[in-house]
């Protein structure tokens, strides 16, 4: 598991960078609970790229841009993944992997980072990307999962990448400001932070070069039965609220009027 | 397997989220009826076992190696996975700080288990814990429960669980020493810095006008800056305006900015992320203007205004104005 490529003079060259998107609803969505009450209502809900994947992805075409190589992209989910997945190709990335499943929900990290991790031994990247946590969940640890089940060294929460010979060193962000080097050698995983730089946008000619790029399509069951799940999410619901703030209705004029005589005579900040 | 481990953090001083982590293990060790443990991984000479003497614990227990002085990824999982095997503890209980995001996972998987991460509540059904965690940026709550066979992994969220239930007590502190090797250590750290030298003093800010992705472009931060000067208050922003380069890094407020307390956080089309959140829920009057009224910032705030900040915040300012000429 996580033995290094075959070939490693090619590699310090030509970087194969492997980068697993999930797509998560459109933020601010409006959303409802469903009726088994374990999740929230897909059907009318519009999905796009988990933010921070769509920057684990910008890191990969940027470290393509600068060294060459192949970026290919990995998602896995129902049939509605593939707007997302065209669209990393018309970005740029090379090609990609379509893990066909509509089971997601019923999968805990553990199942899902098993069968992402299948379909990543098969193509022996030297560097996998993804976002630090998705924007549903939000449990954080998908890729640093993939990463223990290969084999492979990783790092979390990385602002940017710069590529050694065969070692990237990788920025962290740590706590209140702080951020910290750290060398690894490749193959290694890294959780990509957002807002690392500016996305980019696909251009018309990327849009009309992705619908020549191979989608490869495989079956989840290719990828082995699921886990049992070691944890259950038993039940969703609103947030219970905490502290009843007072609203302030009326027009902005008089809303701004009330909320100035606040400030001066309750806050006494004026 | 029995009892609750929960491990501490320390880099160089006490990472107070620990404390936090601390109480909700006791809390989780009372109703379960099973001794509670505390370790913490250290370097050689790190001065960790007094602090943890004047804890109330079963035991204490620090895991001590020159290769733990410096945190690694390889360094931390390797050695607390030798501790978590010689304990056989029936939880694990962890701050859901960076570092703990950085290796927890994997030192979970090592015992083919899911880290319950970032959890909010722990309430008891039959006995048995349930763990609540927020979904989709907090706006909505799930119950979470462990199943599998093998130690349940949790990591506890900031502001979670109060400390001041914590009660003083006399433990021994025992030393447990890893099997590492430099060999096996993969990632080499370099010493921690910060951005730049800091202009503004957030943190000690006594009123912070503080704006989000609600202002939707550079050119519109006028409109909250203008309200921060009339007002005399620091400019604050959420993180998303600082990844877009619109204020500088030293002006964000939240888990990975600057932590404020100041007697009033006025928060100007912020929605509330919980990253945001944690860094300003200490603040003595919060006051929210957000276009959705469900937005978890109202949650926290004490007064709102449901409106167009482009419509209310202009106003406030002229009000504000007009009553500092009076």
């Amino acid at each position: 598991m996580g033995s290094p490529r075959a070939g490693q003079e090619a590699f310090a060259t030509n970087m194969k960078i492997l980068v697993a998107l999930k797509q998560v609803p459109v933020r601010d969505s409006s959303l409802h609970i469903d009726s088994s009450q374990k999740w929230i209502d897909e059907e009318d809900l519009s999905f796009e790229v988990n933010e921070p994947d769509a920057y684990a992805l910008e890191a990969a075409l940027l470290l393509k841009d600068k060294h060459g190589g192949e970026v290919i992209v990995l998602c896995a989910g129902p049939d509605r993944t593939a707007p997302s997945i065209r669209e990393a190709l018309a970005k740029g990335a090379d090609r990609a992997i379509h893990i066909a499943c509509d089971d997601l929900r019923e999968l805990d990290t553990l199942s899902l980072a098993h069968r992402l991790a299948a379909a990543i031994q098969a193509e022996k990247p030297d560097l996998v990307l993804t976002g630090l946590q998705s924007d549903d969940l939000g449990l954080g640890q998908t890729g640093v999962v993939i990463a223990e089940i290969l084999g492979i060294p990783h790092a979390t929460i990385i602002m940017e990448v710069e590529k050694r010979d065969r070692h990237v060193r990788v920025k962290r962000e740590l706590e209140d400001g702080w951020f910290q080097w750290v060398t690894m050698p490749l193959p290694a995983l890294l959780t990509i932070q957002s807002g690392i730089s500016k996305l980019r946008y696909a251009t018309l000619m990327g849009i009309k070069k992705a619908k020549t790029k191979e989608i490869r399509r495989i079956e989840a069951s290719d990828l082995g039965p699921p886990r049992r799940s070691s944890v259950s999410l038993d039940r969703v619901y609103l947030p219970p609220k905490k502290k009843a703030a007072h609203l302030i209705s009326g027009s902005p004029a008089e809303a701004a009027a009330r909320l100035t005589e606040i400030l001066k005579h309750e806050v006494r900040v004026i | 397997m029995t009892g609750v481990l929960v491990i501490l953090e320390y880099r160089g001083t006490w990472s107070r989220l620990s404390w936090e982590a601390l109480a909700a293990a006791t809390e989780l060790a009372r109703e379960t009826q099973q001794p509670l443990i505390a370790a913490v991984a250290a370097g050689p000479d790190d001065e960790v076992a007094a602090e943890m003497a004047t804890k109330s614990l079963q035991r204490g227990i620090v895991a001590r190696h020159e290769l733990l002085k410096q945190y690694t990824v390889d360094g931390f999982t390797i050695a607390l996975e030798q501790l978590v095997r010689k304990l056989d503890p029936a939880y694990v209980v962890l701050p859901h700080t960076y570092q703990v995001r950085d290796f927890a996972p994997r030192l979970a998987a090592k015992f083919d288990q899911m880290l319950i991460a970032d959890a909010i509540g722990l309430r008891f059904e039959d006995g048995r814990p349930v763990w609540v965690r927020q979904l989709l940026q907090g706006k909505l709550n799930a119950d979470y429960r462990h199943s599998g066979e093998g130690p349940c992994f949790v990591s506890i969220q900031a502001g979670a669980f109060r400390t001041d239930s914590l009660t003083g007590g006399a433990t021994e502190i025992e030393t447990f020493t890893p099997e590492l090797a430099a060999s096996q250590v993969r990632m080499k750290p370099e010493a921690p810095f910060r951005a730049s030298e800091q202009t503004v003093d957030l943190a000690s800010a006594p009123l912070i006008v503080s704006v989000g992705r609600g202002i939707k472009e550079k050119d519109n931060i006028p409109v909250v800056e203008e309200l921060a000067q009339a007002l005399g208050a620091e400019l604050g922003a959420s993180r998303p305006i600082c990844d877009n380069g619109w204020l500088p890094m030293e002006r964000q407020v939240g888990s990975s900015g600057q932590t404020v307390s100041p007697k009033l956080y006025l928060a100007v089309g912020i929605s509330g992320a919980i990253q945001h959140l944690v860094g300003m829920k200490g603040s003595k009057t919060v006051i929210a203007i957000n276009k959705d009224e469900n937005a978890p910032i109202f949650d926290v705030a004490d007064y709102g205004i449901v409106g167009d900040l482009f419509e209310v915040v202009p106003a406030l300012t002229a009000a504000v104005k007009k009553v500092r000429l009076a």
